[in-house]
């Protein structure tokens, strides 16, 4: 059996006996007879050494393609070195939330240049310390803009499912209502979308680029949000931000989006970020922890939690929302990234995203995987073929590539990144090409 | 502790002038203040909202809590002090001069307490 | 010390990418963004050293004893992190085919297995990223299950005034109106208070046990019985867990919903914050309510995904903070059933331990015998030597040891909360015990030398209410 009690029996005996006590039963009295467990169903420990190799079996049980097409909300982007690095600091590991300054500035710092990255990034004017996801983010920049008059969240059908069910899940908690603004050609529907907001619209969530990969008019629908009075909330994808408008530009109140491809993992699908800013006048509503920037007893500069009154540790049932833990140490990741990257790596990563997307684009058009939206994307896009596509995707498994999402029986989600070299797009593209041969 | 003896006061720490029959300035008293500690941000009403005696009105941030400021009047938002959006510590260094609330139209109010009732009360409360 | 922004120079860089090998291709202009990007331009080495600075100004587990009550900051082990780090893991795509993900979905798997059979649930959800997400997504399911019996006027939840922040804004967050009872002078729920607060709109009761006070609620399964007779339904805040843990279940006291923080009882690091993991166990009766899919053990041994059929929804996207569950069952298959209970016997007797030792000198809140953390009340303190809760907080500081909570419970003026947790030494406790000790001390003979502290750590005492009058929240 592993253990990190340091005690020995021994000791354990005496310090029972300093309280005045001869056995652990005696602990536990007030515990009724009745809820007591006598028997524990789990199996013995095991040792250090025993548990790696059992943990090792069950991560091999799990397939690590050598090449990756896929994204749909979690992207395998090229990860520095020093990024991982930092990041493994025992520190920051495992320091709690940095509620006593004196002895965290550390992690409070961290935060303050996370959100000082995140507001340059999105051109925004505040960020909080992030949420748990692009998801969670949006459902929460929602309940931001609700009022007692307006309770109706509008969101475009061409946001992840993802990030629609959550925003879904969490009014089924608050009990305001979702629309959805319907897709044509695989962008929000301008002209559908007029008809839905009105004075009860209590804000409009667009994605950009969208779940197809296409690039919205943001601008455009911003305006028709604000025509209405309502708010306008632009999801983002933060490599993209790299070369494309800003939240800020296309005149956002709340830009969010999840962060895991500033320097996380896949993983599985978590931990990721949620980040989220706003326009000043919306400072106040921003849930979680904000750090701000302030001066010791001595004049030296220091940083602190602050605005905490709007928290639930504090405001309890009246709070800007229930968020305690956020993602602290994700926050972290992405401040380390973008550091690393500088703007001049931000901008190259971005710009290569979109140029090999299309170069792969281009390649599948001639091998028989047509384009299924006409309008620009970013890095991810839609083709049609008359071969289904688990053909295809079958096919690439068996040689190590994990190809695109199949959205439906014709329909593939590509994604490339800054990863993807030239090389393993014309690999891909040969056996796709063999598919479409040997089927057609 | 001053509780000037021109103002009106309710058993939640607010004070209240009255300008005429159906206007009133509301504030927090000074005892309020000391309660509450540094102030760092006001929640005020906006223009026009009804106001209910007795009900929460507005609230008042300090760093590690937040306090409910409670209407002594039924009437209706005239005007709010918005100079105390930028600067809550008015509150804390002339609480009689720092109203929080115009109110109009005054149908109804809380039971209110002279100077030196409510001056009673807070030697009854610090005990 | 300056940001990561204040360094650098124009121009510097490091080298990450390589050039691009396809024809370059650029969006319209009228798509671009026009405001620069102002990102760093650092070295390598000016990164490394700027976080190891960082890294200096923060003070972890890995640095000393952090008796922080309510928080369970018991020693995160490094086997837990080589786990999580395997590339079997961490490159594996969230929407991979189930056929190329069953190491992943083994994991899910045999945590909830585990996590039932230690909390006494029938299913578990592991997508809620942390305890108040959990405690959202839970609320949830006792929503849905109202509805689903066609009962809507169940909106009242009822919460014991010592709980837990979270607690409330949940409820707030579920559409449920909080329905606050006050606790019994010994910090129990106070059971007439509680008979009269249920009705035919009490949707249920959110409870901690242990309490936040440190103590076992004796009466639980009287409180979960008044709750269940009024057609009400038990949610079960797990942030105390580590006390009980393979002693007593939930399950067993009545509850019929449970969420657990893995990043307290389970071991795995807070991150400065997070990430954390808030799975929600329930009884049989919720699970066709749980969010996103669960794993299935299929009859040929290998996984699949089942969805609930009457789903709340997904509370997040994929499913969950994954790598922080493979540190739990790492953690957990290392402990086994005997260590489990093991580490909650420790955790229990460690608090008593210093419980003991301080006991003649600081003022506890409620007597007798605590489980795996206690109260401190220096309302006296306050009153006799002008010496409050935080002073002392701040004078552990420059003994290098983590402050326990401060001013909570909101039930106990001038409140310090002690959680040792079961994997401190007695060294530690009783070094930390001498230094409360010399800190009482001074509180009588030189309250002045408390209100100056702390002298030795990297800043003094910030001026919080200038951060919040002006807040400056970028740089």
């Amino acid at each position: 059996m592993g253990s990190y009690v340091p005690g020995t029996s021994r000791e354990q005996q005496e310090m029972l006996q300093a309280i005045g006590l001869d056995s652990f039963d005696q602990l536990f009295e007030k515990i009724p007879e009745k809820v007591r467990l006598h028997e524990l169903d789990l199996p013995e420990g095991l040792s250090e050494l025993a548990v790696r190799d059992a943990m090792e079996e069950i991560a091999g049980k799990n397939r690590v393609f050598r090449h990756i097409f896929r994204g749909a909300g979690a992207y395998n982007h090229y990860i520095p070195a020093i990024v991982k690095s930092v990041v493994a600091k025992e520190n920051f590991v495992t320091a709690y939330t940095p509620y006593q300054a004196e002895i965290s500035q550390g992690i409070l710092q961290s935060i303050f240049e996370y959100q000082t990255l995140i507001c340059r990034l999105t051109g925004m004017d505040v960020s909080n310390a992030s949420v748990y996801d692009g998801a969670t983010a949006a459902a929460e920049a929602a309940a931001m803009c609700r009022d007692r008059k307006r309770t109706v969240i509008c969101v475009s059908a061409a946001a992840p499912p993802a990030v629609i069910g959550t925003i879904r899940t969490y009014a089924f908690g608050s009990g305001a209502e979702v629309v959805i603004a319907p897709q044509k050609e695989g962008r929000t529907d301008a002209e559908a979308l007029k008809q839905l907001l009105d004075g009860r619209t209590a804000c409009l969530y667009v994605q950009q680029p969208n779940y197809y990969g296409q690039l919205e008019d943001c601008e455009a629908l911003a305006g028709l949000a604000h025509q209405a009075g309502a708010k306008f909330i632009m999801g983002c994808n933060p490599i993209a931000l790299g070369i494309l408008k800003t939240p800020a530009e296309c005149g956002a109140d709340i830009a969010v989006g999840d962060g895991q491809p500033l320097g996380m993992p896949l993983s599985w699908g978590g931990p990721y970020l949620g980040f989220m800013a706003a326009k000043e006048n919306m400072m106040r509503k921003l849930p979680g922890r904000i750090v701000g920037e302030t001066k010791d007893d001595q004049g030296n500069r220091a940083f602190v939690l602050t605005l905490q009154a709007r928290e639930q540790h504090i405001r309890r049932e009246k709070a800007s929302s229930n968020i305690c833990s956020n993602q602290a140490l994700c926050a972290l990741t992405a401040a380390v990234y973008l550091s690393a990257m500088g703007s001049e790596g931000l901008r190259e990563t971005a710009s290569q995203c979109y140029s090999k997307a299309h170069y792969l684009q281009k390649e599948l058009a001639k091998a028989g995987l047509k384009l299924k939206y006409q309008g620009d994307f970013f890095h991810e896009f839609v083709t049609e073929s008359e071969i289904p596509s688990s053909v295809y995707l079958k096919w690439l498994e068996e040689k190590g590539v994990l190809g695109g999402l199949p959205l439906s029986r014709r329909d593939i989600l590509w994604c490339v990144t800054e990863k993807n070299t030239k090389a393993e797009m014309d690999e891909l593209v040969g056996a796709v090409k063999e598919v479409t041969r040997l089927c057609s | 502790m001053n509780f000037p003896e021109e103002l009106k006061y309710t058993d939640s720490h607010e004070w209240v002038k009255m300008l005429d029959e159906q206007t009133a300035l509301i504030g927090l008293t000074e005892y309020a203040q000391s309660e509450l500690g540094d102030l760092v941000f006001v929640n005020l009403p906006e223009a026009d909202t009804e106001l209910s005696a007795g009900e929460a009105m507005a609230d008042v941030e300090s760093v590690k809590a937040v306090s409910d400021v409670y209407s002594p009047v039924t009437g209706r938002v005239e005007e709010v002090n918005e100079e105390l959006m930028d600067h809550p510590e008015f509150i804390n260094e002339t609480p009689y001069e720092s109203w929080l609330v115009k109110a109009a139209d005054i149908a109804d109010t809380v039971n209110l307490m002279t100077a030196q009732e409510y001056a009673a009360l807070v030697e009854q409360e610090q005990q | 010390m300056q940001l990561i922004t204040e360094k650098g120079r124009e121009g510097r860089g490091l080298s990450l990418l390589p050039p691009c090998d396809v024809e370059r291709a650029e969006p319209a202009q009228a798509d671009c963004r026009k405001i620069p990007l102002g990102m760093p331009s650092v070295s390598e080495t000016e990164i490394s050293r700027h976080y190891s600075a960082l890294a200096r100004r923060t003070h972890g587990v890995n640095d000393g004893f952090y008796p922080l009550g309510s928080c369970t900051m018991k020693y995160n082990p490094k086997i837990d992190e080589e786990a999580a780090a395997l590339s079997g893991f961490t490159q594996i795509h969230p929407l991979q085919p189930a056929e190329t993900a069953q190491g992943c979905m083994e994991v899910l798997y045999l945590a909830e297995k585990y996590l039932c059979e230690i909390t006494g649930m029938s299913a578990m959800t592991f997508q809620p990223a942390a305890g108040a997400h959990g405690e959202f997504t839970g609320l949830l399911l006792i929503k849905a299950w109202h509805h689903s019996r066609g009962d809507m006027k169940r909106t009242k939840i009822i919460v014991p005034d010592s709980a837990h922040g979270t607690n409330p804004a949940s409820a707030a967050m579920a559409g449920l109106t909080v329905v606050n009872v006050p606790s019994a002078p010994d910090g129990s729920v106070d059971l007439e208070a509680l008979r009269e607060a249920v009705g035919e709109d009490t949707a249920g009761l959110m409870l901690t046990n242990p309490n936040t006070v440190g103590m076992f609620d004796e009466n639980i399964l009287e409180i979960t019985k008044i709750v269940h007779e009024a057609g009400g339904l038990n949610y079960y805040d797990g942030a105390n867990l580590n006390a009980i843990m393979g002693i007593a279940r939930p399950g067993d006291m009545g509850f019929d919903v449970v969420h657990l923080n893995l990043h307290k009882t389970f071991a795995t690091p807070h991150g400065g914050g997070g990430p954390g993991s808030g799975p929600v166990g329930c009884s049989e009766a919720l699970a066709p309510f749980l969010p996103g899919a669960r794993v299935q053990k299929k009859e040929d041994g290998s996984y699949g995904w089942t969805g609930a059929e009457q789903t709340i929804g997904s509370v997040k996207a994929f499913y969950g903070n994954f790598l922080v569950v493979v540190r739990a069952l790492t953690y957990i298959l290392t402990l086994g059933r005997e260590g489990i209970v093991e580490a909650a016997r420790n955790a229990v007797l460690n608090a008593n331990y210093l419980r003991t030792k301080l006991a003649d000198t600081y003022p506890m809140a409620y007597d007798g015998l605590c489980m795996h953390e206690f109260v401190v009340s220096l309302q006296s303190w306050k009153e006799k030597y002008g010496v409050t809760a935080l002073d002392v907080a701040k004078a552990l500081l420059d003994h290098g040891i983590h402050p326990p909570t401060m001013y909570f419970p909101l039930i106990v003026h001038e409140a310090l909360m002690f959680e040792p947790t079961e994997t401190e030494s007695r060294e530690t406790l009783d070094e930390a015990a001498a230094a409360l000790l010399e800190i009482a001390r001074l509180a009588q003979t030189d309250p002045e030398a408390l209100h100056a502290s702390p002298r030795t750590t990297p800043i003094g005492r910030p001026d919080e209410v200038t951060a919040a009058r002006h807040p400056v929240v970028r740089g």
